[in-house]
């Protein structure tokens, strides 16, 4: 276990010489989209029309669901993008997967830099939320569990689509058929319950759902829903296996 | 265990490699020993980037078996990457970090003792003469400097085997002779090398075994001279008024002298040793720039 988490380390090692040159960079671009939904709905639609959701201030019920969103795009993003340079044009994924390091270290450790970046970047966007709401939110350890398994389910996520997509213009398209329309539809911004059956049985199939009504119950004092943990942690599972496949058999 | 772990250090066994319907590799057999620099020669398209990308384990293979220094690539993978070292044709480094993170990042992942690590560099840029360059991002690095670089990472684990794939493409008179004579030293001091290259004159320059790959094919494999000696130790070169230039070859330069007087006083003649370049062209039936 303990060549596990050094292995990992020294493959994410460059990840982090890379996030410490572009700090300011990463964190800005990671939360200007979120903060813009916050803006928009949450001071827009919630204060500025006095919307009310499920007997909540708008604000409160959409800070989980954007912080939830936040893991999504901040932690995907940044896998996707970096490894995909690393695959395609700078090649030095190459010289990793010729070192004598497991193929579950390699998997660990490009997507460490997605986990940071989006544990990062939904603890701001939660914060903020706290200084807003404080009498409706509350950090919690379930809520933690649910940000932390996100991030992780999107960097492998992110792992996959960079393995996977042979050019720019291929992630590009991932990004707006995938991950675009789970950014608005995955209960997000609104209830997933409000949905007729059927919709709501096709939006229980994305992984965002599940981590948005994690994260909505565990930040509001909600009953938690042990199955949607579930999933996610199954949706976790199966982009890590996948993406040991796709190394394995040296499909990259 | 495959092969003679005493005295081969690559041996690769009937590999084939197909993409879909294409085949790239057909039937591949080497055996490269201990210390030895081989040279493994062909026309673009050939063959030898796949090869040495199988051998390296970055790609899979459809047939056959390979091992490296004894030990099988497909189960034995993490010893068998603990000997190899690679130097990819194009420079594979990561272009967002400095010479010296690189160095230290592939010095980690090589699992190289930390106390150990930035002596290693040290000395190797040292011999290379990199220092001035260790804090500048890889990008701003010359051609023949991203090389040097690239080369001094892939021999921070001291591996056993190098493996150079078109080592001084691109690269000026310069660059390339510093390279060439870094790579002799390297096999003076018993490291294997393993040289892929289109430039014959390179191969000619520094291996004492040479494999010819073609279609994927190895189509012949010897020393240098063996192998001019396959064709013909001795060319006669002549071309008349049309300036279309023929080629015979003749094991003695008796019979190619009579040869040569037999041609009509309109032909310019000339008769010298045959070079790997005949060799390659007679074997291969083209010319290393064709594709």
């Amino acid at each position: 276990m303990f060549e596990f988490f050094r292995e990992t380390y020294y493959v994410m090692w460059g990840d982090l010489k890379f996030m410490r040159h572009n700090a300011l960079n990463i964190l800005v671009s990671s939360i200007m989209g979120p903060l813009l939904y916050l803006l928009a709905f949450g001071f827009g639609l919630g204060q500025g029309l006095g919307v009310e959701v499920e007997g909540l201030p708008y604000i409160a019920f959409i800070i989980p669901g954007i912080a939830a969103l936040t893991s999504l795009s901040a932690s995907f993003s940044a896998v996707s993008a970096r490894l995909n340079t690393q695959r395609l044009y700078y090649r030095s994924l190459d010289e990793i997967l010729m070192c004598p390091i497991s193929i579950s270290s390699i998997v660990f450790g490009k997507s460490m830099q997605g986990v940071i970046r989006g544990i990062i970047s939904s603890s701001i966007i939660f914060a903020m939320g706290l200084a807003m709401a404080p009498e409706h939110l509350h950090f919690t350890f379930l809520y933690a569990v649910s940000i932390v398994l996100s991030c992780f389910t999107f960097s492998f996520l992110g792992v996959s689509a960079a393995l996977l997509a042979n050019t720019h213009q291929a992630m590009a398209t991932f990004s707006n058929l995938i991950i675009l329309p789970m950014t608005f539809l995955c209960g997000t911004f609104f209830s997933v319950n409000s949905l007729p059956s059927v919709f709501q049985a096709v939006l229980f199939a994305l992984p965002l759902t599940h981590s948005s009504v994690t994260a909505r119950a565990s930040a509001l004092g909600w009953d938690f829903p042990w199955a949607s943990l579930l999933v996610l942690l199954c949706f976790c599972i199966a982009f890590f296996v996948l993406n040991v496949y796709l190394i394995k058999k040296k499909k990259v | 265990m495959i092969g003679d772990p005493l005295t081969d250090i690559i041996v690769v066994n009937g590999l084939v490699k197909r993409y879909g319907n294409e085949v790239a590799i057909d039937g591949l057999d080497l055996r490269i020993k201990k210390g030895e620099m081989y040279g493994f020669l062909g026309p673009n398209g050939a063959g030898k980037t796949t090869a040495v990308r199988v051998i390296s384990m970055l790609t899979s293979f459809s047939e056959g078996n390979v091992s490296v220094g004894g030990y099988d690539i497909i189960k034995d993978q993490k010893e068998a990457k603990k000997l190899m070292g690679v130097v990819q044709q194009h420079i594979s480094l990561d272009k967002d970090l400095t010479v010296r993170e690189n160095m230290m990042h592939r010095a980690m992942t090589q699992k190289i003792p930390a106390g150990e690590r930035k002596k290693r560099i040290d000395k190797l840029v040292g011999y290379i003469g990199l220092e001035e360059y260790m804090d500048r991002t890889i990008d701003s690095l010359s051609g023949g400097w991203k090389k040097r670089a690239a080369i001094v990472c892939s021999l921070l684990h001291e591996p056993e085997v190098l493996f150079l794939d078109e080592p001084t493409v691109g690269l000026d008179i310069q660059a390339r002779r510093l390279i060439w004579d870094l790579i002799r030293k390297l096999n003076d001091e018993g490291t294997t090398i393993f040289l892929t290259s289109h430039y014959i004159e390179e191969v000619e320059a520094l291996c004492s075994t040479v494999g010819i790959i073609d279609k994927g094919k190895l189509i012949a494999h010897g020393s240098p001279a063996d192998l001019c000696n396959k064709i013909g130790s001795t060319a006669v070169e002549y071309h008349g008024r049309d300036h279309k230039t023929e080629y015979k070859y003749f094991s003695s330069r008796g019979d190619a002298n009579d040869f040569a007087s037999t041609l009509g006083d309109e032909h310019t003649v000339l008769i010298r040793n045959t070079s790997l370049e005949d060799c390659f062209v007679e074997l291969t039936g083209k010319k290393v720039e064709d594709d």
